[in-house]
């Protein structure tokens, strides 16, 4: 089993990829179980083709290239999977496969594979696929089954709407946001199933704090700034999925915590601008994969305090 | 004519995030792809293109609209503009190499390679197809310039990252480099619609 | 170079097109081969485009080559490279006013690109008229077949067409990120790569023989 080249600094020396992808992929099971209960079994479908191409396409390529097999590290389903939650419900199967197969081959293992990628291989796969066939991955479908509790309804979003991640009007109720009863991609709807996710991950020390919180933080702090409501702003879209599980990823974030809070801060701040103004309502893929992109030059850049200012990105 | 301040922002906003040379127009790709190994060069790379090409924007521009226009010889533009900025590259090495030493030991290596970088002569096309005023123009070489040098910034840091990679033999070199900007490229689609 | 060596025309032209691909060996003249295979076509007309200039300048600087100071040589080429750009310019946008809008501000470019200077440099400059004529048809014509390619590709995947004839059927949903920007680099990228591969191993193939032989 090999070590990743690029781990943080709080990691121990002794978890192994395996064992940082089990706690990934169990931190991602309420997401995932709330996406199939509330989208059903079309989304179980899409989760499992997700993982399983990318699986597969791991496996034949290091078959290909001679290498030896190491699907066994689980990092292959975390990517999968990680797609597959970031689909809307409403996704043909092939959509899955094109962007799994994308995600590990050319940003993965064409760049030497795992610990070696530099934009984070399941949001680089979406941007492609939204690129591709932008309708088709902003079709969202009204949850089948909503969660009630406390009697709150999201009958006002009609049955299938068609917008990138449908960000909440103004009148929708918090409870709803919370309990996913809100189109939007399987594994985000639901934040009170990503937060059971993002406190496992918390107590076994896979990830740090700082990084979720700055980045939601940031979005927050900017909404208000910009006269929007901060809660909404957080519930919705994909910021709380995208801040947990996506900006993350070891490989693709800042080394030293110094420059991961940049990295938190800077995602944050791109996630608002893009809502605000940009030509796509939802900016979270887009603004992590940036983030993604000036993580080489953060990383130098902090190490040597001449160069300390990263203005670079504004 | 004059421009707002918002409008100037906006304009550079366009010229460096939305419109960027290389990762949407392809102006400048030789450069881009031969210069960005080290994040150093890269950027004096960028530096000494934003340098020229605000001049060879400002002269060409000069020349176009008082000389080739009043002697109608527009048809000769491209060569015009060619060697209009030879003959700028030539003059601001031999003045840098005179008064401005420092700046010369920064950038002046680079300064010969951009006589043949397409995105200098480019901008100097479309300054004038776009009909763009002395100052439009002026600031959109400038402006362009930056998103040349914030792109091979960005890709130099990624490429040094790549150096401890196991990248497949068959990919080494270009073929890597080429996928690298077109995953920037992605990345840099985010900011499609910021200004209309 | 010895005259004794002196490689024959259909080597100089098989040259060109195959071993010194400007394209997929010498990797130059990126910019156009990006900007202008968004269709198989317009990799067509590009490809012609700079073959048109590559042989004209190629056979007027080999004429001149005598006479031509070696200090201001690079701004002869550039003047002779750029009178033949312009008469393309001129050409297309008289006849083919379609490709000459889909092509924009690359033909204009052509007195930029790189493989066209390098081959005066490197080729006209020395050889005889016959030969840089060759040369540029070799080099043009190789530039033309790897814009082709890549430009059918992208054509076929990203609009389901091929040379604006529709081949995949209405059932086949595009990948629109073929016909944009990230989809040039990267499908170049992957060809190149790919190239690489093929040629690596013919070569370990033919090794391996010579070695069983030897």
């Amino acid at each position: 089993m090999r070590l990743r080249l690029s781990t943080g600094p709080h990691l121990h020396a002794t978890e192994t990829t395996r064992s940082l992808m089990q706690d990934v992929l169990i931190a991602l099971l309420p997401a995932a179980v709330a996406g199939i209960y509330l989208f059903g079994e079309r989304a179980a479908v899409l989760l499992a083709v997700s993982v399983a191409s990318a699986v597969l396409a791991e496996a034949a390529w290091q078959r290909l290239a001679g290498q030896p097999l190491q699907v066994r590290d689980l990092s292959a389903a975390v990517t999968g999977l990680l797609l597959g939650l970031n689909l809307p419900s409403s996704a043909p199967w092939w959509l899955a496969v094109v962007g799994s197969v994308f995600a590990i081959v050319v940003v993965k293992q064409l760049f030497g594979g795992i610990g070696h990628n530099f934009l984070n291989p399941a949001l680089a796969a979406r941007a492609v696929l939204l690129t591709s066939w932008p309708a088709r991955m902003t079709t969202f479908f009204l949850p089948e089954r909503l969660v009630e509790i406390g009697g709150a309804s999201a009958a006002q979003f009609g049955d299938a709407v068609t917008s990138a991640t449908p960000l909440a009007k103004g009148g929708t109720a918090i409870m709803d946001l919370l309990l996913g009863n809100v189109p939007g991609s399987i594994g985000e709807v639901c934040k009170v199933a990503i937060l059971l996710g993002f406190a496992y991950l918390l107590v076994r020390g896979t990830i740090g704090f700082h990084i979720p919180v700055l980045f939601v933080g940031t979005v927050a702090l900017m909404t208000w700034l910009l006269g929007g409501d901060p809660l909404v702003a957080v519930l919705s879209g994909g910021v709380l999925f995208g801040a947990v599980f996506m900006a993350t990823d070891y490989t693709t974030n800042p080394m030293l915590a110094r420059g991961q809070c940049v990295f938190a801060v800077g995602c944050g701040v791109i996630v608002t601008l893009i809502r605000q103004y940009g030509g796509y309502p939802e900016g979270v893929t887009y603004a992590i994969l940036l983030m993604n992109v000036l993580t080489p030059l953060l990383d130098k850049w902090m190490k040597r305090r001449v160069y300390g200012e990263v203005k670079q990105h504004a | 004519m004059t421009m707002s301040v918002s409008g100037v922002l906006l304009f550079m906003v366009s010229c460096v995030l939305v419109n960027n040379y290389i990762f949407s127009r392809f102006l400048g790709c030789c450069p881009f792809l031969g210069v960005s190994s080290k994040v150093e060069t890269a950027t004096g790379m960028g530096m000494a293109v934003m340098f020229v090409m605000g001049l060879a924007s400002l002269f060409t521009w000069l020349v176009y609209h008082y000389v080739l226009v009043p002697l109608q010889l527009t048809y000769l533009d491209t060569i015009a503009f060619i060697l209009v900025i030879a003959a700028l590259v030539q003059f601001v090495e031999m003045f840098m190499k005179k008064s401005m030493k420092a700046l010369y030991n920064a950038l002046g290596i680079y300064l010969p390679l951009i006589t043949t970088n397409c995105a200098v002569l480019g901008a100097a096309i479309l300054n004038i197809t776009e009909s763009y005023s002395l100052i439009e123009a002026v600031l959109n070489g400038v402006f362009s310039a930056a998103g040349f040098l914030l792109a091979i910034t960005l890709m130099a840091g990624v490429r040094e990252r790549l150096e401890s990679s196991n990248i497949p033999e068959s990919m080494k070199g270009f073929p890597i480099s080429l996928v690298t900007a077109g995953l920037l490229s992605i990345a840099f689609m985010g900011f499609a619609g910021l200004v209309k | 170079m010895p005259k004794a060596n002196k490689p024959s025309l259909r080597g100089v032209f098989l040259n060109g097109v195959f071993n010194e691909n400007p394209t997929f060996r010498l990797v130059l003249g990126v910019c156009p081969t990006l900007a202008s295979t968004t269709a198989a076509l317009n990799g067509v007309g590009m490809g012609l485009a700079a073959t048109f200039v590559l042989v004209g300048s190629n056979v007027v600087i080999s004429l001149l080559r005598k006479f031509i100071p070696d200090k201001v040589r690079i701004p002869a080429f550039v003047v002779v490279i750029c009178t033949f750009v312009t008469i393309v310019q001129m050409l297309m946008q008289a006849f083919l006013p379609p490709l000459y809008d889909a092509l924009g501000i690359f033909i204009p470019l052509i007195v930029v690109n790189c493989i066209i200077l390098a081959r005066a440099e490197a080729f006209a400059c020395k050889n005889g008229v016959l030969a840089s004529g060759m040369d540029g048809l070799g080099m043009g014509l190789g530039f033309t077949l790897a814009l082709t390619l890549i430009g059918s590709v992208r054509e076929l995947i990203g609009s389901g067409s091929l040379f604006g004839m529709n081949l995949l059927g209405a059932a086949y949903e595009p990948m629109l990120l073929l016909v944009l920007a990230p989809g040039a680099f990267i499908t170049f990228g992957l060809i190149l790569g790919g190239i690489n591969a093929i040629t690596a191993r013919s070569q370990k193939k033919k090794a391996a023989k010579g070695g069983a032989s030897a």
